[in-house]
């Protein structure tokens, strides 16, 4: 028969036993919608924890540091010796860093413990610059009052628990001004005779008011290194320009250093994305530095995600196994029921193939449309899951999340799969249906 | 009257079934031809084997022993394809119980073995009306066959047979749910097809006037035999 033909008279048996074959259509459709909503919900956490490590910057971040350098964070040293001088972390290193392919931005890191004074009292502290990129990272979702207003303003973002210390109301500290306390690095010129040690630098106390424009409940990690959690957070650019003395130039001074220029105790090289880490960590190697990354960590979490969708899979394919009994089920009633349409349609010159492709049809139809409403269903679940979660995470004065998600893959493989199953439900009747001896059908009444 | 040539020939055909441990022969080396244009009755009490031996004929079934020739082709050598083909191209059937399907308009029952036989879409309302005009039922195309009365099923049954022009028509048992008079026009009515068509028709029937009447030969079979042979019909009735 021709495929317009075979489609036509399928259709017409299945709008016959409407109600049967409407209820074995939603028996699959809810087979479908368990295994979408549960591997949206994979899939949706995968995302989830994806994006938030990514926008954390622990996956996309390089940590540059120079060969020599004894990091005293318990890291081993990944390069072994080599004939090469080490290379300084200079600007000019920055400046190459910043020209290779993929590569965002690169930063220092400027961390230092310092005072803060507010009415007049003072508040031991860790005062961190965060890079601008880091407004986009994720850590910023839902404070209070807003983000840095410019790159160099001289603003500041406190950490909660910091904002309590400083205020039984924490929200009322936006807008209002405290003062930032800091050494700063003065240099000692040279003295110009070759036999001293020369350099070195004198620490002169500082003071710098800021204005409070924002409170943040989580604790940024602008990448990692650095010592301790920073809880007085301001822009990269003006804590840089404080020249506030760091526990690394302490080793500076020790340190031969023949160029006056300011050096970097490490920075950190952004990379467009996870992927292009690898990559951009052996050119940092082979321009001299160390190079560390925890993409590694990144990919341990990717098998973990594997396995729990494989699981999620099954557990959801357990109602599909179900649906598929109910196409079988249906499909032997309907040879009963048209024992003899098959043997009239044999005696009119049907080839067995004729009928066994018909009852295929009827399967896959049944497939097809539960697939969709499947699809459908399951996003409907999903999303109602996503509903539920986000009213309780808004009770618990937590941020929404976006739960569940379902991708065009997962679309379009769980409609192939829904029919792929009725089909193969499809095969026993189909053939049991051209076996049928024609004579039999017809003296069957 | 019919030509030389055979259109069926059944030689030595034996078609036997075992019902546990016993063998029963419904059909028991019977020779028969039946040459082209012709209409032959095979008269016989039922269980005589009759049906059996039509749907021989017809290839829904195989013989046990014996070969059977059709339309000159050997059916035993027609593999289980080849003979659905047989079935759609050369033999066209109608049954006692006309055997319409009852979801489908007349049309689309009268369609139906276009569709198998892949016949092209846009030939086929044509093909359609021109068999529903051989058996004068055009003006009722879309009604269902639960709609008309038995003789008007069996003329769609026989417009479904003759619509895709098959060189053999059989009837299985054709006036049975019928009364006389409408009995006698189906009869009249596949004589007709006959004699304009130019088809060979075999019928099963047990009514023996209504067959000396319209079939130009009638052949008698009883225990799966036939019996004496064949005698020529008067074939009168117009």
């Amino acid at each position: 028969m021709k495929p317009r033909d075979l489609s036509d008279l399928a259709f017409r048996n299945l709008r016959e036993a409407i109600l049967r074959n409407a209820l074995t259509t939603l028996g699959v459709a809810v087979g479908v919608a368990s295994l979408v909503a549960m591997l949206s919900l994979g899939v949706g956490l995968q995302q989830l924890a994806s994006k938030r490590l990514s926008q954390s910057g622990l996956f996309d971040t390089i940590f540059v540091t120079p060969k020599n350098n004894f990091r005293g964070m318990g890291r081993p040293q990944r390069e072994a010796g080599s004939d090469k001088p080490p290379r300084v972390l200079d600007e000019d290193a920055r400046k190459e860093m910043e020209k290779l392919p993929n590569v965002v931005e690169v930063y220092p890191q400027v961390r230092f413990f310092t005072e803060v004074r507010f009415n007049n009292k003072p508040f031991a502290t860790v005062v961190a610059g965060m890079p601008d990129s880091s407004k986009n990272s994720g850590s910023f979702d839902g404070m209070q009052g807003n983000f840095f207003s410019s790159p160099g303003a001289n603003e500041a973002i406190l950490q909660i628990e910091f904002a309590k210390d400083l205020s039984d109301k924490p929200a009322s500290l936006i807008g209002q001004e405290l003062i930032l306390r800091y050494a700063e690095r003065e240099a000692i010129p040279s003295g110009g005779d070759s036999t001293s040690p020369g350099g070195g630098f004198s620490v002169v106390p500082k003071e710098l008011r800021l204005k409070i424009v924002g409170i943040v409940e989580t604790e940024p990690a602008a990448g990692y290194g650095g010592y301790g959690n920073a809880r007085l957070l301001m822009p990269l650019a003006t804590a840089s320009t404080l020249r506030a003395a760091q526990v690394s130039d302490l080793r500076d001074i020790v340190r031969d250093n023949s160029s006056n220029k300011a050096t970097y105790p490490s920075l950190s090289v952004r990379a467009k994305s996870p992927s292009h880490v690898e990559a951009l960590e052996t050119s940092l190697r082979s321009m001299g530095f160390a190079a560390f990354s925890l993409l590694d960590a990144s990919k341990s979490l990717r098998t973990f995600f594997s396995v729990f969708d494989l699981l999620l899979g099954i557990f959801g394919s357990l109602a599909l196994a179900v649906a598929t009994l109910g196409i079988v089920n249906t499909l032997v009633m309907a040879i009963l029921e048209r024992r003899r349409e098959i043997g009239v349609l044999k005696a009119l010159g049907a080839a067995d193939s004729d009928v066994q492709q018909l009852f295929f049809v009827e399967a896959g139809v049944m497939g097809l449309f539960g697939g969709f409403l499947g699809v459908f269903f399951g996003w409907g679940l999903g999303r109602a899951i996503t509903m539920g979660t986000n009213l309780y995470l808004k009770r618990q004065n937590l941020n929404p999340i976006e739960l569940s998600s379902v991708p065009w893959w997962l679309v379009l493989s769980a409609i192939a799969f829904a029919i792929l199953v009725s089909l193969a439900a499809g095969l026993y009747p189909a053939s049991r249906a051209a076996k049928l001896n024609p004579v039999d059908a017809l003296r069957y009444e | 009257m019919p030509n030389a040539d055979p259109a069926i020939h059944l030689d030595h055909v034996s078609r036997n079934y075992t019902m546990g441990e016993t063998t029963i022969r419904a059909v028991n080396d019977v020779s028969l031809s039946v040459a082209a244009n012709e209409f032959l009755a095979l008269l016989g009490s039922s269980g005589s084997g009759k049906s059996t031996l039509l749907n021989l004929i017809a290839g829904l079934d195989r013989p046990t022993t014996g070969s059977i020739h059709a339309d000159g082709q050997n059916l035993a050598a027609l593999s289980s394809l080849e003979l659905a083909r047989y079935r759609c191209n050369t033999i066209g059937m109608i049954f006692q119980s006309f055997n319409l399907l009852p979801r489908m308009t007349l049309e689309e029952n009268v369609e139906l073995p276009l569709r198998l036989a892949e016949v092209e879409h846009a030939e086929r309302p044509g093909r359609v009306r021109e068999a529903l005009e051989r058996v004068r039922l055009t003006h009722r195309l879309g009604h269902r066959p639960t709609e008309l009365s038995g003789g008007e099923q069996q003329r769609v049954a026989i417009a479904r047979a003759l619509v895709n022009r098959p060189k053999i028509l059989l009837a299985d048992e054709p006036t049975g749910n019928l009364d006389s008079a409408t009995g006698e026009a189906i009869l009249a009515l596949l004589r007709d097809v006959q004699r304009t068509l130019g088809m060979t028709i075999v019928m099963v029937t047990h009514e023996r006037p209504l067959a000396e009447r319209y079939a130009d030969r009638l052949a008698t079979m009883g225990d799966g035999k036939l019996l004496g042979g064949s005698e020529s019909a008067k074939g009168t009735a117009q």
